[in-house]
């Protein structure tokens, strides 16, 4: 069973990027449009891996992953933060609030890949 | 009848327990704990002016006047309301000048007048003489009606070695000397002193309500029962009325002797003493200023009862009123109670005779025998030698003296008259100061001349008009003089002077001398011109409150050397006390060492000043000027001093006013700083946000991008809707770099405007027109409403204003539905400019979001399906219709469509059209 990956971003284009990426990695993907249906999305189904853009409309990402790590259940979902913003102060805010990893845009989407890969690995 | 020996044992056990108090309170002084530094103890203190005269003689007056025992304490209660201006502007004179003394008081101000001292002096001795014997006698005659069995004449006075009244005098000499000559102070201040006063009149003030209440209650049922009692009485009746039955009510008896109380409370040598001299603190004054009337309230409560309560008893002319505080108690087997009066009576009369005494002495000491001393070659300026043990020995003496002297007018003049008389003798002569003092302290052109003659006369006319009567009364000269005038002139009667009738004697000898001394105060005045000295002084006075320490004026010139000053300091301080006003004064000049201070005017002044308080003015000025080397001044240098001292104010103002202006600067400067902090604050905003715009799209270009290299297999259907993508999005960030940089331009004032007169509805039709193909193809209609025939033109940039029309228009064909959509734009037109409204059948915009969409990158509505866009393009929008002195607002309800709308008014304010003018060159 390949594992569930969850993609939250209010960019259309990159939506459509990074599904077509993680698909063809082979994972399960759903994807959110902004921070509430993120949080709706992994109530419905607890994905094993959120892909989170931390600029989002109603929920900003941050908000998304200190609402998820405060249920026990979500403990295990590896959170990889995104973010357009490059300032180390909200790295280390998405890492303290949370996340797992983090990942400044534009990324490659190699190196991208290559991470996710990496998380999966090591949480399973 | 209470025996002889019980009464003295209890007197002396009283002072005794005085003793104690004084010596707490001087210890505490010393320890630096006072127990007099409360507005309380001042206020009590204040309360030696009633004295035995209060205690026994109001009751005897009440008894023959009724309410004419009033006006003595009305007075002192007026008084008070001025308390806060008069006392308050006396005590910071008495302060900064070291003033320890009334005669100190008027000899300084009149030029540091040594003459006018000694005058002040002797009016002073004269006149508080017969109130000291008051004291004497009213404790001697309490003393006899104690210890004579009722119903007895008392016992004659005996001889003088056994009458003993003498010895009453001698211990309170005693008492005084020990508790007011113990060291020497140039503040002569006496804590000890004043925490004995003020225990006294909390004694007096019980003792006398005790009676009071033993009369109303214990003799008679109640005020009621005693007032009915006695209005039924007749002969009692007129003593309740003001107008004495037939006669009618005396308005200028009795305002004259408010006004005689008013000044008294003032003037008497032992109310200053304790009100100025004894002061503590300025602010004490304001408690002061109403418990001292309520003080004389309490005591006056009883008074008028107990006086009727007593008549009622022994009937009319059948025992004195003066002492029925005592009789009645006694009357009534009451022995103890007896003794507790009179020991109210004992602390009223002592403490009267213990601070008078006190004043008196220093003003002799330092006014009357110290100048004569000084110019003797044994004490004079030549001379060396600790002279601080000769002060002390002077004042004792001068203490034991005034008691004497007081024992023996008691003994010459005492039988003859009530005790409230005697009193009245002394408020008139000390009331001859009031001129020179009051005008001394506000009004500049009072001279020593001036104060000098209505001294002299005001003082001559009260020894003739109230003192040779008294005399005369008391059978010591002959009743002629009174009866017929001087010399048989008629119009020379004491008490009828120059034919002038219908006053009784006090208010007679009141209006003759007060007139006198007045006149002459100020006709010789504005006759004379002052000297240099007394000028410098007048101002210094009169401007006491105007100047503070270090601007104050020093009028002195001259050589002077330190080692001089600091010998003198030691002879009339002793060595330490001089060593330490020399350390101190070394401390506030920043001086480590007192050899360094220099021998300026400034010291000489402080010197003088110190001088003054030990030994008064007058003689600390001959005593300086006889060891410094001094250049007389003249009118014109103390102009020129004045000058100095007023240019030196004002150069300390201007310096307090440039520290203000500077404090103003740096707060300025600060917020400045804070504002650039918080446009920094924006600046990153801004940038945090530009590269987060810039980001987003190239996330998307890269990640494709590298798919498609990545993958070469990807069909060509995928490939081609990925290249659509990157192509999209190059050129969001085309239109994004172009627009940063076009408010970037704008908010730096870089921008370019080509203004010219501007058809603005030629302008909406040709934006509406290059818009028109993309409408069509999304099946969208846009229409233009109310079409003018022509619209007055506006200045502004044609190209600019195309900008913001295809921005409105594109954003509003972005909002509404696909197809179906309907955008219409309105164009209003009016005098003072044009309305361009962009109405679509959007979602609409909810209010709380309203005011954001004009913010840079804040864009409304769901994100999820947010049109392309830069956030750029409102706000620039904005930026340029606000350029041209318009406005852009937006009016919408959520699923009512938005409506953007801007004004551009048509300035006819020829500046703001060059201001627009020339931003745009």
């Amino acid at each position: 069973m390949s594992a569930k990956v969850l993609i939250a971003d209010d960019e259309q284009n990159i939506l459509i990027s990074l599904e077509f990426l993680m698909k063809r990695e082979g994972y399960q993907v759903s994807v959110a449009h902004d921070g509430q249906e993120a949080i709706d999305a992994v109530a419905k189904d607890k994905p094993n891996l959120m892909l989170l853009d931390a600029m989002m409309p109603k929920k900003t990402g941050f908000e998304v992953c200190q609402e998820i790590r405060s249920n026990p259940d979500n403990a295990d979902i590896i959170i990889l933060m995104l973010t357009a913003k490059g300032r180390d102060t909200d790295m280390a805010k998405g890492l303290a609030l949370g996340a797992d990893a983090y990942m400044v845009k534009p990324f490659s989407t190699k190196e991208l890949a290559q991470k996710v890969r990496e998380l999966l690995g090591a949480a399973g | 009848m209470i025996s002889s020996s019980l009464v003295i044992a209890v007197s002396f056990l009283y002072l005794l327990v005085l003793f104690a108090v004084a010596w707490f309170g001087d210890k505490r002084a010393a320890e630096g704990r006072s127990i007099i530094a409360s507005p309380w103890v001042y206020a009590l203190s204040m309360a030696v002016y009633c004295t035995a005269w209060t205690y026994f003689g109001s009751v005897g007056r009440a008894a023959n006047t009724g309410l004419w025992f009033l006006p003595i304490y009305l007075g002192p209660m007026l008084a008070m309301i001025l308390a806060w201006i008069v006392l308050r502007k006396m005590i910071r004179i008495a302060k900064t000048y070291r003033i320890t003394s009334i005669a100190d008081f008027i000899a300084s101000r009149y030029g540091k007048s040594r003459s006018l001292a000694s005058l002040v002096t002797l009016i002073t001795i004269v006149g508080i003489l017969p109130y000291i014997a008051l004291q004497l006698k009213a404790i001697s005659s309490g003393y006899a009606m104690l210890t004579t069995p009722l119903g007895e004449p008392r016992q004659e006075i005996g001889l003088w070695l056994g009458d003993s009244t003498l010895y009453i005098a001698l211990a309170l000499a005693g008492f005084t000397i020990i508790f007011g000559t113990r060291h020497l102070d140039s503040t002569e201040r006496h804590e000890g002193m004043v925490a004995a006063i003020a225990f006294e009149s909390i004694v007096k003030l019980v003792a006398f309500l005790a009676v009071g209440l033993f009369v109303v209650y214990g003799v008679f049922n109640g005020m009621g029962d005693l007032f009915a009692q006695a209005l039924a009485n007749d002969q009692l009746k007129p003593l309740l009325m003001l107008g004495q039955g037939t006669q009618e009510f005396a308005y200028p008896q009795w305002f004259a002797l408010i006004i005689l109380a008013m000044l008294s409370v003032i003037f008497l040598p032992r109310q200053f003493q304790v009100m100025v001299v004894e002061n503590v603190d300025e602010r004490h004054l304001k408690r002061a200023s109403w418990v001292f009337p309520l003080y004389l309230l309490l005591i006056n409560i009883f008074v008028l009862p107990i006086a009727l309560g007593g008549l009622l008893f022994f009937g009319q002319g059948a025992a004195d009123p003066d002492y029925f505080v005592l009789s009645l108690p006694l009357a009534h087997g009451y022995e103890w109670l007896a003794l507790f009066v009179f020991v109210g009576g004992l602390s009223a009369a002592t403490g009267m005779v213990i601070v008078e005494a006190i004043a008196v002495s220093t003003m002799v000491c330092n006014d009357l025998v110290m100048p004569f001393l000084l110019r003797t070659e044994r004490f004079g300026s030549r001379a060396s030698g600790d002279l601080t043990g000769l002060l002390l020995m002077i004042r004792r003496v001068a203490i034991l003296g005034i008691l004497l002297l007081g024992y023996l007018y008691f003994r010459v003049a005492g039988e003859a008259y009530a005790l409230v008389s005697i009193g009245l003798i002394s408020f008139a002569a000390v009331a001859q100061f009031a001129p020179a003092m009051l005008g001394g302290m506000y009004w500049k052109v009072g001279n020593r001349q001036g104060a000098l003659a209505g001294l002299l006369l005001g003082f001559a006319l009260w020894i003739y008009t109230l003192l040779l009567p008294s005399l005369v009364k008391s059978g010591w000269l002959d009743a002629g003089l009174v009866t017929d005038g001087l010399l048989g002139l008629a119009w020379l009667k004491p008490e009828q002077l120059f034919g002038l009738q219908g006053l009784d004697n006090l208010t007679h000898a009141l209006f003759w001398s007060l007139f006198a001394n007045i006149s002459a105060y100020v006709l010789v005045s504005l006759w004379t011109r002052p000297e240099a000295r007394e000028a410098s002084q007048a101002l210094l006075f009169v401007d006491v409150f105007e100047r503070t320490a270090s601007t104050h004026p020093v009028f002195w010139q001259g050589r002077a050397k330190l080692s001089d000053l600091r010998n003198l300091t030691e002879r009339f301080l002793g060595v330490d006390k001089a060593e330490r006003l020399f350390t101190e004064y070394a401390r506030r000049l920043g001086l480590a060492q007192t050899k360094d201070i220099p021998a300026n005017a400034q010291l000489v002044q402080y010197v003088e000043t110190q001088l003054a308080g030990a030994i008064g003015t007058g003689s600390a000025r001959m005593m300086v000027a006889s060891v410094v080397e001094e250049e007389q001044l003249d009118l014109d240098d103390v102009m020129r001093i004045l000058e100095e001292a007023s240019q030196l104010r004002a150069y300390s103002k201007a310096l307090e006013e440039k520290s203000l202006s500077l404090e103003k600067a740096t707060s300025e400067l600060r917020a400045a700083n804070e504002q650039l902090k918080s446009l920094d604050k924006l600046k990153d905003d801004f940038m945090s946000s530009v590269t987060h715009e810039l980001r987003t799209p190239l996330t998307s270009i890269r990640a494709f991008t590298e798919m498609m290299l990545d993958d070469d297999e990807m069909d060509l259907e995928q490939r081609r809707q990925f290249l659509e993508i990157v192509v999209g999005e190059a050129e969001r960030l085309g239109r994004l770099v172009n627009q940063v940089l076009d408010m970037a331009k704008i908010e730096a004032g870089h921008a370019e405007w080509h203004n010219s007169d501007v058809d603005i509805q030629s302008v909406v039709k040709q934006a509406i027109n290059s818009i028109s193909g993309m409408y069509l193809e999304n099946g969208l209609s846009l229409n233009l409403h109310g079409e003018h025939e022509e619209i007055a033109p506006i200045r502004a940039d044609p190209d600019r204003l195309m900008q913001v029309m295809l921005n409105l228009l594109s954003n509003a064909a972005k909002f509404v539905p696909h197809p179906g959509g309907i955008v219409d734009v309105y164009i209003t037109d009016t005098t003072e400019g044009v309305t361009v409204g962009v109405q679509d059948n959007g979602k609409g915009i909810a209010s709380n979001e309203q005011e954001q969409v004009f913010e840079k990158f804040r864009q409304a509505g769901e994100f999820s399906d947010r049109p392309q866009g830069t956030g750029l393009g409102l706000p620039i929008s904005r930026q340029i219709v606000e350029h041209f002195g318009g406005r852009m607002w937006l009016e919408s309800e959520l699923g009512a469509g938005a409506r953007f709308s801007f004004f551009l008014p048509r300035l006819k304010d020829a500046q703001q059209l060059e201001r627009t003018e020339e931003e745009s060159a």
